[in-house]
């Protein structure tokens, strides 16, 4: 079972998120013109990697808030978690 | 190559079974070859087959980075059915199972192809209406389909819970009495010994590390084992697509995730069909060997680690107690994952791409098992003949962008909407 680090709460157990895919993806700007590559882009099309993958979980069961997890995809270990709006160097 | 019969099986008793000769050789790769596919799975094999008896092209090469029948060919529930209600699939699940049917004769290798038909349980009124639309689609489609009340099903599966005072009472379910199981790992050893029979070089042990691409054309690839020329590439690597398109600079409405499966310790037949929770996901038939052999739901998050977490079981196993109770009792034999490439709207893509040459089969999310003979033939198709056969047209990778999304269930990557 993951145990993943709640920004807000501390370590929990994997049961009390969910996940809410990669967190790399961002949706294209309003109010601009914008291409529908673009928008496949931001809706369809997905990286999926190997190794550190940085992913949306929600601590759905907790706190209910959206955090940020760098996971190794190939063996599940979490690298760190960050708050959904820290910047991430 | 020697014909499996009752006459060989006897005159090989009498040197005890030492002189066999063996399924496939263990080529080293050639310089050249007119079509590379890559991915000796189900599907890869599947297409190489299909190739060489469909469309007289020979000088094939399977690359396999591990071992044939080593990935999800040798990981699924061995499920075979084609109960969809929208017309792509459909046709092409129904194409695929006239292949099952033949495929013993077909290939001289017993798949143990079982048609023992699969029942969806409904747990309300209104999954009873949706499943009457389904089934009617299905017929109007060519397909087996019987709609069973409460009293049939359980006449069917009487070892299921039909007390009315549980959380999701059966009221009835949908069966496609043409569906059933096979071995799968016959179904990879048998299509592998007709492709090499047939000149196909089924090369183990190779990984590929990149792509020659020039002026949009594909001219080669790079492997472990040395260069490949070749002017046709068909990707058919399930749940490493998105690594080697990255490799091609491509991203795909494709995301790698994890889907686990288990059997129980064996016991006496008490399940002649396959039947599915409706109130969940969960499936379970019974192995030959009588195991049970049960699955469920994606772990949820991307993965490509071949084994999985405990709340998913758990999960999954929960659902399948409610339905049949007595599974509580049983003691669990093995657990396993497999990685599936899982595509956005939960169809599959077999397409030509923007590079001249590579085509790709990919996005097969559950369904991978019970497509590989109609995935291999119109993949064939489309590598030999450069262009889609009808029976693929729909699962196109530009499908995404023009809306003509397949949405069967409403669901692709994304299981918490279910």
């Amino acid at each position: 079972m993951l145990h993943i680090k709640c920004p807000h709460c501390g370590m929990r157990s994997q049961n009390e998120f969910s996940y809410g895919g990669d967190a790399s993806v961002k949706r294209p700007e309003l109010n601009k013109e914008i291409s529908d590559e673009e928008w496949d882009n931001f809706v369809y099309n997905r990286k999926s990697l190997r190794g550190k993958h940085l992913e949306l979980w929600q601590h759905l069961y907790g706190c209910r808030q959206w955090i940020k997890v760098e996971r190794d995809t190939s063996t599940h270990e979490i690298f760190n978690t960050y708050k959904a709006d820290e910047e991430i160097s | 190559m020697q014909k499996y019969s009752i006459f060989n099986l006897v005159k090989n008793a009498f040197s005890n079974h030492e002189n066999w000769d063996l399924a496939w050789k263990d080529p080293t790769p050639k310089e050249e070859y007119d079509v590379v596919i890559i991915g000796g799975g189900g599907h890869g094999l599947a297409t190489a087959y299909y190739l060489a008896k469909e469309h007289n092209i020979t000088k094939v090469a399977i690359i396999e980075k591990g071992w044939i029948g080593g990935g999800n060919v040798g990981r699924n529930t061995t499920i075979i059915r084609s109960n969809y209600m929208h017309d792509e699939n459909a046709l092409f699940s129904e194409f695929g199972m006239d292949l099952w049917r033949k495929m013993s004769q077909d290939l001289n290798y017993n798949v143990m192809f079982s048609p023992r038909g699969i029942i969806n349980l409904a747990h309300s009124d209104s999954q009873m209406n949706a499943y009457a639309r389904r089934g009617n689609s299905m017929r109007l489609n060519g397909i087996d389909a019987v709609l069973l009340n409460r009293e049939q099903v359980k006449e069917i599966i009487p070892m299921a819970d039909f007390s009315e005072d549980v959380r999701f009472p059966i009221f009835g379910g949908l069966m496609q009495p043409s569906a059933g199981t096979a071995r799968h790992d016959a179904v990879a050893w048998g299509y592998a010994r007709q492709a090499d029979s047939m000149g196909v070089d089924i090369i183990q042990n190779c990984e590929v590390t990149g792509f020659d691409v020039t002026a949009g054309k594909i001219n080669g690839i790079r492997t472990s084992r040395g260069n490949i020329k070749t002017k046709k590439v068909g990707l058919c690597v399930a749940g490493s697509t998105n690594i080697l398109a990255e490799k091609l600079n491509m991203t795909l409405p494709i995301e790698t995730h994890l889907l686990q499966a288990c059997v129980s310790e064996p016991v006496k037949p008490i399940l002649d069909r396959v039947v599915t929770f409706g109130a969940g996901h969960f499936y379970i038939s019974q192995s030959d060997k009588g195991e049970m052999v049960m699955g469920g739901d994606l772990d949820g998050y991307n993965s490509y680690a071949q084994r999985g977490n405990l709340p998913t079981l758990q999960h999954v196993l929960t659902e399948g107690i409610a339905m049949m109770p007595f599974l509580s009792k049983l003691k669990m034999l093995r657990t396993w994952g497999g990685i599936m490439d899982m595509s956005m709207d939960g169809s599959p893509i077999i397409d030509k791409t923007h590079i001249d040459g590579l085509y790709l089969n990919c996005g097969w999310c559950y369904g991978g098992f019970k497509a590989t003979p109609a995935s291999g033939w119109t993949f064939a198709h489309t590598i030999a003949q450069d262009r889609v056969h009808e029976l693929n047209a729909g699962f196109s990778l530009n499908r995404f962008s023009s809306g003509h999304l397949i949405d069967e269930k409403g669901l692709g990557t994304k299981t918490w909407i279910s």
